[in-house]
């Protein structure tokens, strides 16, 4: 009868684990195999050496560029909006505060939003004779070519990741403070601790949890930006807001399309998330 | 008197939410009221609805197949949450209630395709699909989204506060696992089915990449491919652009407003 049951088990779970294995394990064995061939469209050779299309992203003015380009929206974005979702959750939690429902709908609505909806309406916003322009230049300021400079054009998306993800991290917050013992919150008052001083010192360090986790999520969804790059500032001026995805598809799919070289460039993606989210675990580890 | 100084001690916390609630409504608005105005009032940066909602509806149905569109997208978003419903609940329970050595440590590899970025399994899965001719096909945007770590955790957490009682006692009835399952766990768990159905819903509404890798006719595409192509074109019409991003932003923000709490719940319950 058990031996039944344990059958009936394995044949439950058995689909869903076939297909995650056929659509994610097996094309990423096949991709890593991939990043060694070199050749256009379905005549691929292993090339010589393995490891070329790896040297070449190595030499690739292009691919360097889109990486760094990661990497500010990862290190000014990612900390910039983990903050404001904490603070936002905290003030949400405050049991005097009035309208909860609808500040916290308010907050959390853009998470509803496509990416590439809210990239087109940033971009209608921040065009050059756009709304944004128009209310600078009630306080004087000269219209600006947001889209058009590469400092600007990274402000904008990155304002724009700011509007579509704190919200979405907050509720995470949320959750968590709602675990947090409100006694040791009111044994820091009787202390005499400040605001600040309890929010550092009682509610952060219970807060680690969900502090690694939205720290991996975003470090995770950052690295695989595509959307924004491709609708709201198409990589551009030149390549300056690109992201790797957005070349790793214009490797793949656009002109002259070459799986090789994007599958190589499929595994740097591959290794910067694994290695970012075994370092965030560690750190947050440590601290206990 | 200690009622003033708490309202004052609250009042940056008020400012500071009515500042980010203010940012978070405003581009949204600004969606709403362009669709009703032309592309040289959006960008006179006309803040009032105006009278030509219509005219954009003519326009947008003229410039694009509006409905083939709309069509797609609801087809693969309803076809992902169905599947997903199925293939992963039954996952998560047969995780959970038959749980031994074994079906753990698979359940430890699954979680792994978590940390798997979709950009390094898209190209194989692109030639895998073209050599099944299946490329401009709906369900090859619909397969790689069924199974997914996240749902399948999300229903095996759920499953442990199913009652082992209730499980025995079905037994005893003669009931088989199947119809325990289908007719016990399913109707007790409908709160882990609409958070489990209103991620993935959302989630497939809003998919762009890979539906943008594997539709490639003209004549396929879903709202959100629509709504790039229409931003695409040498002049944009931003009256006509905004209606149709807000005609491709409607059903998942309806979704989202009537189910929000169970949306909540779906992101965040998996980890807990």
């Amino acid at each position: 009868m058990d031996r039944r049951r344990n059958l009936t088990g394995w044949a439950f779970l058995l689909p869903a684990s076939i297909l995650i294995v056929l659509v994610s394990f097996v094309p990423m064995i096949q991709a890593f195999i991939l990043s060694l061939q070199t050749g256009r469209g379905t005549r691929l050779e292993f090339a010589d050496p393995l490891w070329y299309n790896y040297q070449r992203l190595w030499s690739d003015e292009i691919f360097k560029q889109t990486l760094g380009n990661t990497f500010v929206y990862l290190l000014i974005q990612v900390p910039i909006m983990l903050v404001l979702a904490m603070v936002l959750a905290n003030l949400l939690n405050n049991p005097r505060l009035k309208a909860k429902a609808f500040w916290r709908t308010a907050i959390f609505l853009p998470a509803a939003v496509a990416l590439v909806s809210y990239s087109l309406v940033f971009r209608t916003m921040f065009a050059t004779d756009g709304f944004v322009n128009d209310a600078l230049a009630v306080f004087g300021v000269a219209p600006i070519n947001w889209l058009g400079e590469p400092e600007t054009a990274r402000v904008v998306i990155i304002l724009g990741l700011l509007w579509r993800w704190t919200g979405y991290n907050m509720i995470f917050f949320l959750a968590g403070l709602q675990n947090i013992d409100r006694s040791t919150l009111e044994a820091a008052r009787i202390d005499g601790a400040n605001s600040f001083q309890t929010f550092w010192h009682v509610t952060v360090p219970q807060l680690r949890p969900m502090i690694v986790l939205t720290a991996i999520l975003s470090t995770n969804g950052t690295l695989q930006l595509f959307d924004e790059s491709w609708a709201l500032t198409r990589g551009g001026p030149a390549y300056a807001t690109m992201t790797m995805s957005h070349y790793l598809y214009e490797i793949s799919f656009q002109r002259n399309p070459n799986f090789g070289y994007g599958a190589a460039l499929s595994y740097v993606i591959l290794l910067l998330v694994a290695v970012f989210a075994f370092i965030q675990l560690r750190v947050g580890d440590k601290r206990d | 008197m200690t009622s003033v100084i708490r309202k004052l001690r609250d009042a940056p916390g008020y400012l500071f939410l009515g500042i980010w609630t203010l940012f978070s409504l405003f581009p949204l608005y600004f969606m709403v009221v362009s669709a009703t105005n032309t592309s040289q009032d959006v960008l006179a940066s006309r803040l009032l609805p105006g009278g030509e909602l219509f005219a954009n509806f003519v326009k947008l149905f003229a410039a694009q197949d509006l409905l083939a569109a709309m069509g797609s997208s609801f087809a693969i978003a309803a076809g992902t949450t169905v599947l997903a419903l199925i293939v992963c609940s039954i996952a998560g329970y047969g995780f959970e209630v038959y749980h031994s050595k074994g079906k753990d440590l698979l359940m430890g590899v699954l979680l792994l395709a978590m940390m798997i970025p979709f950009a390094a399994t898209m190209i194989p899965l692109f030639q895998v699909f073209a050599k099944l001719g299946m490329v401009n096909s709906l369900f090859a945007v619909i397969i790689p989204a069924i199974s997914t770590p996240l749902l399948i955790l999300l229903f095996r957490q759920s499953s442990r506060s199913f009652p082992s009682e209730i499980l025995e006692a079905a037994r005893m009835d003669g009931l088989n696992e199947l119809s325990i399952f289908a007719r016990i766990y399913v109707p007790t768990m409908r709160a882990t089915f609409a958070a489990a159905g209103v991620i993935t819903f959302m989630a497939a509404w809003n998919n762009f990449l890979w539906p943008r890798v594997i539709l490639i006719k003209n004549e396929v595409q879903t709202m959100p491919m629509l709504i790039v192509n229409l931003s695409a074109g040498y002049v944009t019409d931003y009256g006509v652009l905004m209606l149709a991003v807000l005609l491709a932003s409607l059903p998942a923000v309806v979704v989202f407003l009537v189910l929000q709490r169970s949306f909540a719940n779906g992101i965040v319950g998996a980890i807990k």
